[in-house]
């Protein structure tokens, strides 16, 4: 009795939590143009989703952009975290406070204000990409920084004072002795980086090109307009980003150990 | 000779000539702008103005009101399902805890999108039951980052407390309401903290669901496309001291920094 009530509860949260996602799911694989609405099988969806040319660029911006911001947040939270470790620690203090910042500031601020930063101070335009790149990192880096940091802890520092003593330069014990014992805290944190990037809605809507529409603004503008054809495209994009969210997802399960690392993702909304 | 050429504390360097330019700047000019007039000139009008408007006082006590449910509501999800899953029957099965958290890697627009064509099949027009839909919409947004944490707390909660309570004659409901319950604050503290804020600040949801702009984030997106960046910075200013009084409270509540991050990461 008492593990049946125990089912009942997570079924009822798993119900609600992929109800709506399954139903999208089954409907991007018919012609209906409403939920609810009775529709014949048909792959309509997928080909308006891979023949249209704005639909495929919003994808692939988006895609590009989360890789790139991926990239530029890891570089810079990875060598902001070891930095940091090793100085004094009045600069850690002062690393560390000013990297909070951004993890639990609402999005909407940090985005609003880097785009007056950009724009009144710095005059940059933002058809540049530039206020969109800075904005997202100055987002993404700090996450970075907090999932290598705990690994440096871990680490055995005796080795990098051993390569040393065997004759290697400060920089090549680093590269060869420190970063490799860190690769699970960067790899975690770059995943961390990408999917914060791809969730973003609030600095790509304050910073981005007014030309350039990445899948969250894109999204948003669409349910505000009238063509069905895009609305039921975007059922297609859904069920596609569900099928790779799982595959990752058992992937990094069966990777086994590693999940406690790839997986982890300190992203708030 | 080793200290002479490469020393690692440099690295530190560009990361906080960084955070001081894009992150720690852009936050003074917000507080400069906040600040002064349209010519320039300091003035604290812009907050008199924040503060004597109906509407925008009615927005940010909407908002805030929409939090406290939504933090409530995810709370009375999410408890039983962590306390399930860490103590009860699904114990070690580490499958069910990813299909909890897997929706948070799923774009949160099309999240909405889906639940937006749920909810519409189900009562019809939306706009009917504006602050409901609100509220679900935004509970099903930010359920999983409150199961996380709360896993997190409960799973690292030593059994034999459990045990040494029942033995000492504890009926179950007194188990859980004096034992687990009080030591699983942190993770309680870390979720309301991951859901709060940003179910007060995340107006695309109400956007996408009917249209509606009656939310404190979306008063600087008003502002900001019409150039106003004054009143923008304004109400940035407001939430900022909400975050700060949040941070201040979790942390007295949390004690270390560090339990509190370990509350947050898998």
């Amino acid at each position: 009795m008492k593990n049946f009530v125990q089912h009942v509860c997570v079924v009822f949260v798993l119900l609600f939590l992929y109800a709506p996602i399954l139903i999208l799911v089954g409907y991007s694989f018919t012609d209906a143009t409403m939920i609810g609405k009775i529709g014949g099988l048909s792959f309509h969806n997928y080909e308006t989703l891979f023949t249209t040319e704005e639909l495929l660029d919003m994808i692939k911006g988006t895609l590009l952009l989360a890789l790139g911001v991926a990239a530029l947040s890891t570089l810079l939270g990875t060598i902001g975290a070891i930095g940091a470790f090793y100085s004094k620690s009045g600069t850690r203090r002062a690393i560390e406070l000013a990297n909070q910042v951004p993890v639990v500031n609402a999005d909407v601020v940090t985005g609003f204000s880097v785009c007056i930063l950009m724009i009144a101070l710095f005059q940059v335009r933002k058809e540049t990409f530039i206020p969109l790149v800075i904005g997202q990192t100055a987002l993404c880096a700090p996450f970075v920084y907090l999932s290598v940091l705990p690994r440096l802890k871990q680490m055995d520092q005796q080795l990098y004072e051993a390569a040393l003593d065997l004759g290697c330069t400060p920089m090549k014990a680093l590269l060869r002795v420190t970063v490799p014992q860190i690769v699970p805290g960067i790899l975690s944190g770059f995943m961390t980086a990408i999917t914060l990037s791809l969730d973003d809605y609030f600095i790509a809507t304050y910073t981005k090109p007014a030309t350039f529409d990445t899948i969250s603004t894109y999204v948003v503008n669409a349910t505000r307009g009238s063509q069905t054809d895009i609305k039921t495209a975007l059922w297609a994009l859904s069920t596609l980003i569900f099928i790779a969210v799982v595959g990752v997802v058992i992937i990094m399960n069966l990777k086994g150990r590693n999940t406690e690392d790839g997986v982890a993702s300190e992203k708030r909304n | 000779m080793r200290e002479a050429r490469f020393s690692r504390k440099q690295l530190a360097l560009p990361y906080a000539l960084f955070l001081l330019l894009f992150v720690i700047l852009p936050l003074l000019v917000v507080v400069k702008y906040a600040f002064t007039d349209a010519e320039g000139q300091i003035s604290f009008y812009n907050f008199i103005r924040f503060f004597q408007s109906s509407k925008t006082i009615g927005t940010l006590i909407y908002s805030l009101v929409v939090a406290v449910l939504t933090t409530l509501g995810c709370l009375l999800l999410a408890y039983p399902v962590a306390f399930i899953l860490a103590k009860g029957a699904y114990v070690g099965r580490h499958t069910f805890l990813m299909l909890f958290v897997l929706p948070m890697w799923i774009n949160f627009t099309l999240r909405i999108t889906a639940l937006k064509e749920i909810l519409t099949l189900l009562e019809g027009n939306l706009a009917l039951h504006p602050f409901l839909n609100t509220v679900i919409c935004m509970i099903y947004d930010f359920l999983p980052f409150m199961i996380l944490p709360l896993y997190n707390s409960l799973s690292k909660l030593d059994n034999s407390l459990l045990e040494a309570a029942a033995d000492l004659g504890a009926r179950k409901r007194q188990i859980l309401l004096r034992v687990v319950l009080p030591l699983s604050v942190p993770g309680i503290i870390s979720g309301i903290t991951m859901v709060f804020l940003p179910s007060m600040t995340n107006y695309v949801v109400l956007d996408m669901v009917y249209n509606s702009t009656y939310i404190i984030g979306s008063l600087i997106g008003s502002y900001f496309s019409s150039y106003d960046w004054h009143n923008g910075s304004v109400v940035s200013i407001i939430l900022l001291l909400i975050i700060c009084a949040i941070t201040w409270i979790s942390n007295r509540f949390t004690g270390s920094e560090q339990e509190r991050k370990a509350g947050v990461s898998l």
